[in-house]
Parts: structure tokens; C-alpha cells; sequence
């Protein structure tokens, strides 16, 4: 029977499927499901790697030695896991190697919208890009096919609608696949000048050999409609070309990298006008044009965001919708909030309180930089901020890094905030750092990490003590101190912007919604209260005002109790418990 | 344009209402029935309180995941503010069914915003088929405000135009809501089914 599935449950199943021995990933924001519902299948080895480089590296030796592995990440996580992509892409492997790459046009949960096509084109791989959870699952066998056939890893590219639509997938068997022997080749896998120079010939050589599979494979197909629109597309995209032009000529690409040239010459040729519909960059578009053939693209189109099928209309049919109904004024906007009871919001109170300039890094607490909270000055990539701290310490003197900090989640420290502070360390900086401890990696949905002692498959594993690596890092002045205990706090950071070295402060307190039991609400007493806005302040979705002067009130529902705005408040008695 | 027999469901709601779980038990349902499903929904940094959208297509053969404007059959809004706010999405003489409950965004909690005061006006007037009531209200009564979904659930199988029964529909919640809250999602789901 059909089970209706995600892209990424699709995925990894298809991994099951094909007989993967291995899947590694870090987590992130569209593709984090993959692993998780790989970890499920108990013939797979499923793990979280401390960041995508080294996901990627575990899959490469387990497809080095014989086995089929899978890496799996968001796309700006390719840009970490680059350097092993780059001369893997050289060496080839054993077994299988395919990299998952989930992309996030129109930004729904990223900093960036990078199309990671160019990516499998610059590092000279074949390029799959599914359409729904049927070829998810289909293409990740196809890909280990692929990538066996050719000695090549593999780019299986997906995009925020792909990973997370669900549409209907027919489980079938995994293949029995035996693991062959390990075959030690240093000349193919060593990669030292002299053995890369001719493995550079035989990847440009496999890449001619892509070219003429590409158009012989099914993978790339031609649904011949009517003469007058020809469409070339790829992935999600697909889908809603077909959605919104029924009566179309498609060109459907299976295999986006290389592109079918024979295939799109005569598709070309056999209608009126052709268009190839993408969204983000023109990776098709220019190829084609650079073939010589006249086609519209990007000169409609919009390099940014996604392609919906009302954009197809309005473009190719001039149609543009009228909503039937529509609330005529401005709508106030909803942006996600912190949780009530986060431990992050006294983090960001304490640094607000103490006017300091806040080097932020990629998780739950980048929402500290939206109003009431408003704390972060920067937001660049994952692990980020330590080391740009450095760099305006060199810049702005060290009084300036006095008032200046770096504040990174605990899962993200591990991930590559590490290599920031051992820069600190090294090169005499006086940054002060707050590694923010939750006791799991949050904001993609609770997965494990080195600190939680907990593998993916929820399996005991080896724990990391956070006070010894940073220790062992050289760091002499490391405090651990409970974010809502807001006095202790501002009186350590205080005295650790002061001190002329590097410094660690790791503010400790598991995320709210790993803590089963529920606690009392907090209520405020609106005859004692001042009126004086500041539990406001600390931006907590179970409070809210109620008007000009008047007391604010706190949600039963949503409160948990967590006696953060009691202390912010200050004036005993003012905010307290249901109970007491 | 779109194949005629392709029907739409928006599902609008704030983060952490429960509105997954909904689209979960309702393409269930449609799957039972034989139809050919969609379903699009974002995870991610959406779910923490901010505006979240589910959309469920079905039909005998469905391309797109996604819901053009104009063209939702129903709309289930979780909460008002968001229910308004996926009104563009819906299909002339389309149906919404809206829980009247407000919660308040975080610009309108902090005094930067106001929250519209005329918006049950609006929808009861704007021309579309419009079904508000209390469904907060109807959680609570059956025991839990987290049923929420399973009350938005029953209004909207009752009206689906499917003729969905009551039973046929249970059997269903029961077998994807956690044991432990099966009664009050049964008991909540049955408040909904016999709102309107």
C-alpha cells in the first residue's frame, strides 16, 4: 500500500533501499529529517557528526572501504564539508558515495539562498534533483548507481518543498548488496600531486561519459504537449509547471548536471518559444544559451525565491490574480518568538542590561536579535561570531572588546566555534565568550550532539565535558552560570569583559522543552504592579499588555512557569506563583 | 488551469497549535478515500510562534504541493489574525472556518501594533462561507486547550463536503494521536464535529 511520506522520509528510504551501509549528516533546516528517519531502519549505521565536513568524511570512508554511505545537509552546509567534496570528486570511491544537499530557496529557515547546483558543477559531480517523495526515494537508488558505475560521488539536490512536501511512495525491498573486500589503491586515494594530476583527467574524462548518459538516461525525459510553449525544468519546479501549464511541451531534468545537449537541441527545436523555469540562479539557462539556442529565463523570472505556479501564470499568461477576498488594511506581522521559559531570554536580558555589543551565531537564539529583546548585532554563519569578535578586537582596541561578546549555542561551539576560539587563545585576543548550553541542539528539532551522551538512534554514546575542551583550549577563566540566575550572571560578565584574556562563559540550562514536568504559572498582581513595563521587556509570549497604564497579564496557558519576568520585575511580591 | 478536480485545503495557525498533526490526520483521511495527495508544510524556524501554513491537495492526480491564491476550497485557520491572513488563498464561494480565539503577536504584545478589533466583522461580511466559533473554548471544555486541533479537525470534516462520518473519522484520530491523549483528542475532535 501507498504511504504518503516526505521528500526526506523518501530519502531515506531510498538509502534503506539501496543497501546504504552508512549515513552521516549534521543537522539543519530542511534536511534534518533524512538522518532521523534513517536512524530508524536498523540496517543502516545512522550518526550526527559534529558539522557536515566530517559527515561527509565518515561517509567517504565507509564508501572508500566497500560500503554504500550517504552524507546528508542544508545547503550552506556544503560549504563546510567544500574540502573533502572537492578531492573526493577526484578519487572516487568503492562503494556508493552520495551527498544530500537540501537548499532553501526563499529562505524559509536560512541566512542565505545559494543554489548548490553550481556547486555539483564546480565540483565536476553528476547532479540529481527529484521532483516529489517518489523520486526522492527512486533517485537516491539511481544516484548509488551512478556513482558506482562512474566512480563518482553523487549530488542529490533537493529544495525546501521537495525535502518537506509529502506525496504518496510504494515501499519496496533493500538489496542485498555484499560488501567486497578492502582494496588498499594509495595511487587512487592518496592525493598527492602526482596521483591527482591523473585523476583530475579521468574526472574530466567521467564527466564526458556523464554527458553522453545524461542523454540517454530516463532520469531526462520529454513530454511532448503542445508545439507552442516548450519548458525546460528541474525538481519542484516541475511540478508546478505542469500544474500551471497543462497543455505544455516539458522537458523534465532528472540529471541537472551535466545537461542532456542532445536532448535540449531537439526539445528546442520542436516548439515555438522555449523557456527554462528555475528557481534561484540561471544553471540551466546560461548552459543552454551557451549551446547557441534562444530561450527566456531569467530576463522574466527572478534570480531570489521561489517559482510558484501563479508566478508561471502571470509571466507565460499574463494573468495575474485578484484574491477573491482580503482584509484591505495591514496586517500585523507574527514573527517567531523565543519559547516561553527559554533559557536563551535571560542570556539576552543580562547582555542588554549591559549595553555590550553581541556577536551572534546560528540557532534558537538568533531570535534574540527581533524586538523586544533586540541583542544581536551580527549573524553571519555557524560558528562565526568568536572569531569576528577577534577581528574587531584588532580593529577597535581592547576596549573595545571589553564591551564586546561572542555568544554561541553549545551544539555550534562543537561545530566550528572551536577553531574561533582557539584563534582567540593564539593570537592574545581578550574576547569573552558565552557558550549558551541547552543540552541539545534545538532549533531544528531536538536532535543529539557530542555533549548529550546520546546517539541519533537515542543509543548511550561518549560524552564531551564542555569545561574541559574549552579548558584544553587554553581558556584559564571558564564560568558556568544559570541564565536566569540574571544578578550572578551580569556580575561574572561583568567582571569577564574586564580581564585582558580570553574568556568562557558557559551559561547553563536545559532548553524548556526538554523539561517533561509542568510547573505553576506565574500571575501578576495588577493592583501592586508599576506599571513599569519591564517583564515586557524580556519579549515572553505569556505576557502581554493590555493597554496604555494598564497591568500586563500572564498567559496560564502559555506560562511555564519559569520565574524569569519575577526577577526581572524586581519588586517582591509584584509577580509570583499561582500557588504560593 | 488547474486539473477541476484538484480540491485545496489551507491550514493557517500560529506555531506550536498543533496544525501538523491536523494535516496529518486529515490526508489520512482523504488517503482512505483512494485520492492522489499533497501535502506541503515548513518546519523550521516558523514553528517557534510565528505564522505557520499547511496545505493539503487531493484530487485524482495532484502536480503542485503548493496552493495558489484564490484557489483553497477550505481554509482552517487556528486563530483568527492568521485565518484573515490566508483569506487571498481562498476560491470564490470557498469555505472558512475560523477559531475566534486571538493570540496576540509579539509586535501587538509589546504595544507596537495593534490587533485588529474588526476582523470576525469582516469575515462574517467579506462574502466567502464563513464558519467562526470558539474552538479554545471547546478544547478546554474537553479537557485540554492542545486538542485544539482535533476540534478544528471535526469542524472541518463535517463540512469537507465529503461526507465524512463520525466513526469513520474516530478510528482515524485514534490511530495517530499519542494513546495517552486519546480520549480528550476523541472528546475534542466530537466538539468540533458538532459545532456547526
Amino acid at each position: 500500500m501507498k504511504q504518503l511520506m516526505t521528500g526526506n522520509e523518501a530519502i531515506a528510504l531510498g538509502a534503506w533501499e539501496a543497501g546504504v551501509n552508512v549515513v552521516a549528516a549534521y543537522p539543519g533546516t530542511p534536511s534534518t529529517e533524512i538522518t532521523e528517519n534513517a536512524a530508524k531502519y536498523d540496517e543502516l549505521y545512522a550518526e550526527w557528526a559534529p558539522n557536515e565536513k566530517v559527515a561527509l568524511e565518515v561517509a567517504i570512508g565507509a564508501a572508500i572501504s566497500g560500503g554504500r554511505a550517504m552524507a546528508c545537509m542544508k545547503h550552506v552546509g556544503v560549504n563546510v564539508a567544500m574540502d573533502p567534496l572537492m578531492t573526493v570528486a577526484f578519487s572516487g570511491t568503492e562503494g556508493g558515495l552520495v551527498l544530500v544537499t537540501a537548499d532553501d530557496p526563499g529562505m524559509h529557515s536560512s541566512q542565505n539562498e545559494q543554489d548548490n547546483r553550481r556547486l555539483g558543477r564546480f565540483a565536476k559531480i553528476p547532479v540529481l534533483e527529484p521532483a516529489d517523495a517518489e523520486e526522492c526515494r527512486d533517485f537516491v537508488k539511481a544516484a548509488f548507481v551512478i556513482s558506482e558505475t562512474l566512480d563518482t560521488p553523487v549530488m542529490l539536490r533537493l529544495t525546501t518543498r521537495v525535502a518537506h512536501s509529502q506525496s504518496l511512495v510504494e515501499k519496496g525491498e533493500r538489496i542485498n548488496r555484499e560488501l567486497p573486500p578492502y582494496r588498499k589503491d594509495p595511487q587512487k586515494y592518496v592525493m598527492v600531486p602526482a596521483n591527482a594530476k591523473p585523476r583530475h583527467t579521468v574526472a574530466e574524462e567521467r564527466l564526458l561519459k556523464l554527458k553522453t548518459y545524461s542523454d540517454e538516461t530516463e532520469l531526462n525525459r520529454i513530454e511532448k504537449n503542445s508545439e507552442t510553449i516548450g519548458v525546460i525544468c528541474s525538481g519542484i519546479v516541475y511540478a508546478y509547471v505542469k500544474e500551471a501549464l497543462p497543455d505544455a511541451s516539458v522537458l523534465k531534468i532528472g540529471l541537472s548536471n551535466p545537461l542532456p545537449e542532445q536532448l535540449i537541441r531537439t526539445f528546442a527545436a520542436s516548439v515555438e518559444t522555449l523557456y527554462v523555469i528555475e528557481e534561484l540562479d540561471d544553471v540551466m539557462e546560461e548552459q543552454v544559451r551557451a549551446m547557441g539556442i534562444k530561450t527566456h529565463g531569467k530576463d522574466i523570472f527572478s534570480l531570489e525565491g521561489e517559482v510558484f505556479p501563479e508566478i508561471i501564470r502571470e509571466k507565460l499568461c499574463g494573468e495575474k490574480t485578484v484574491p477573491a477576498y482580503r482584509y484591505d488594511k495591514e496586517l500585523v506581522v507574527r514573527p517567531p518568538v523565543l519559547c516561553a521559559g527559554c533559557p536563551h531570554r535571560g542570556t539576552f536580558h543580562v547582555l542588554k542590561q549591559a549595553k555590550v555589543n553581541v556577536l551572534g551565531d546560528i540557532g534558537c537564539y538568533t531570535l534574540g536579535a527581533l524586538p523586544p529583546l533586540s541583542a544581536i548585532d551580527t549573524t553571519i554563519c555557524m560558528g562565526a561570531g568568536i572569531g569576528m569578535a577577534l577581528g574587531m578586537e584588532k580593529v577597535r582596541g581592547k576596549d573595545f572588546a571589553k564591551q564586546t561578546v561572542a555568544v554561541i549555542g553549545d551544539s555550534t561551539f562543537l561545530h566550528s566555534g572551536i577553531t574561533g576560539l582557539i584563534d582567540a587563545v593564539y593570537n592574545k585576543g581578550c574576547t569573552t565568550t558565552i557558550i549558551l548550553d541547552n543540552h541539545i541542539t534545538a532549533m531544528t528539532g531536538h536532535q543529539q550532539n557530542p555533549l548529550t551522551g546520546f546517539t541519533v538512534k537515542g543509543e548511550p554514546a561518549g560524552k564531551l565535558h564542555l569545561e574541559t575542551i574549552v579548558k584544553g583550549l587554553g581558556i584559564d577563566r571558564v564560568s558556568v552560570v544559570d541564565p536566569f540566575d540574571l544578578k550572578t550572571f551580569a556580575a561574572v560578565l561583568k567582571e569577564e569583559l574586564a580581564t585582558e584574556e580570553p574568556s568562557v562563559i558557559i551559561a547553563r540550562r536545559p532548553c524548556e522543552l526538554l523539561l517533561k514536568g509542568a510547573r505553576e504559572a506565574c500571575y501578576i498582581d495588577s493592583e501592586r504592579c508599576l506599571r513599569c513595563g519591564k517583564c515586557l521587556k524580556i519579549g515572553c509570549p505569556a505576557i502581554e499588555k493590555t493597554g496604555v497604564g494598564k497591568p500586563p497579564v500572564i498567559k496560564s496557558e502559555l506560562c511555564v512557569g519559569c520565574g524569569l519576568c519575577e526577577r526581572v520585575c524586581g519588586n517582591d511580591g509584584v509577580i509570583t506563583k499561582v500557588g504560593e | 488551469m488547474a486539473q477541476s478536480e484538484v480540491k485545496s485545503i489551507l491550514i493557517a495557525g500560529v506555531g506550536g497549535q498543533g496544525t501538523v498533526l491536523t494535516a496529518r490526520v486529515l490526508s489520512r483521511l482523504l488517503l482512505q478515500r483512494g485520492y492522489d495527495i499533497k501535502v506541503s508544510e515548513i518546519h523550521g524556524m516558523s514553528q517557534r510562534g510565528g505564522s505557520v501554513v499547511t496545505q493539503v491537495r487531493y484530487g485524482d492526480k495532484v502536480h503542485s504541493p503548493i496552493i495558489a491564491p484564490k484557489s483553497a476550497d477550505h481554509i482552517i485557520g487556528f486563530e483568527l489574525l492568521e485565518g484573515v491572513r490566508a483569506l487571498p488563498y481562498l476560491k470564490e464561494g470557498g469555505t472558512i472556518i475560523v477559531n475566534e480565539q486571538r493570540i496576540k503577536p509579539m509586535p501587538v504584545v509589546i504595544g507596537k501594533a495593534p490587533y485588529p478589533d474588526d476582523l470576525e466583522d469582516f469575515l462574517r461580511h467579506c462574502g466567502a462561507q464563513a464558519k467562526l466559533f470558539d474552538a479554545h473554548l471547546l478544547a478546554m471544555k474537553a479537557g485540554n486547550a492542545k486538542c485544539l486541533n482535533m476540534v478544528m479537525l471535526g469542524a472541518w470534516a463535517k463540512n469537507a463536503g465529503l461526507e465524512l462520518e463520525e466513526e469513520e473519522c474516530l478510528s482515524t484520530v485514534a490511530a495517530n494521536v499519542p494513546p495517552k491523549f486519546l480520549e480528550v483528542n476523541i472528546d475534542g475532535f466530537k466538539r468540533g464535529y458538532h459545532a456547526f
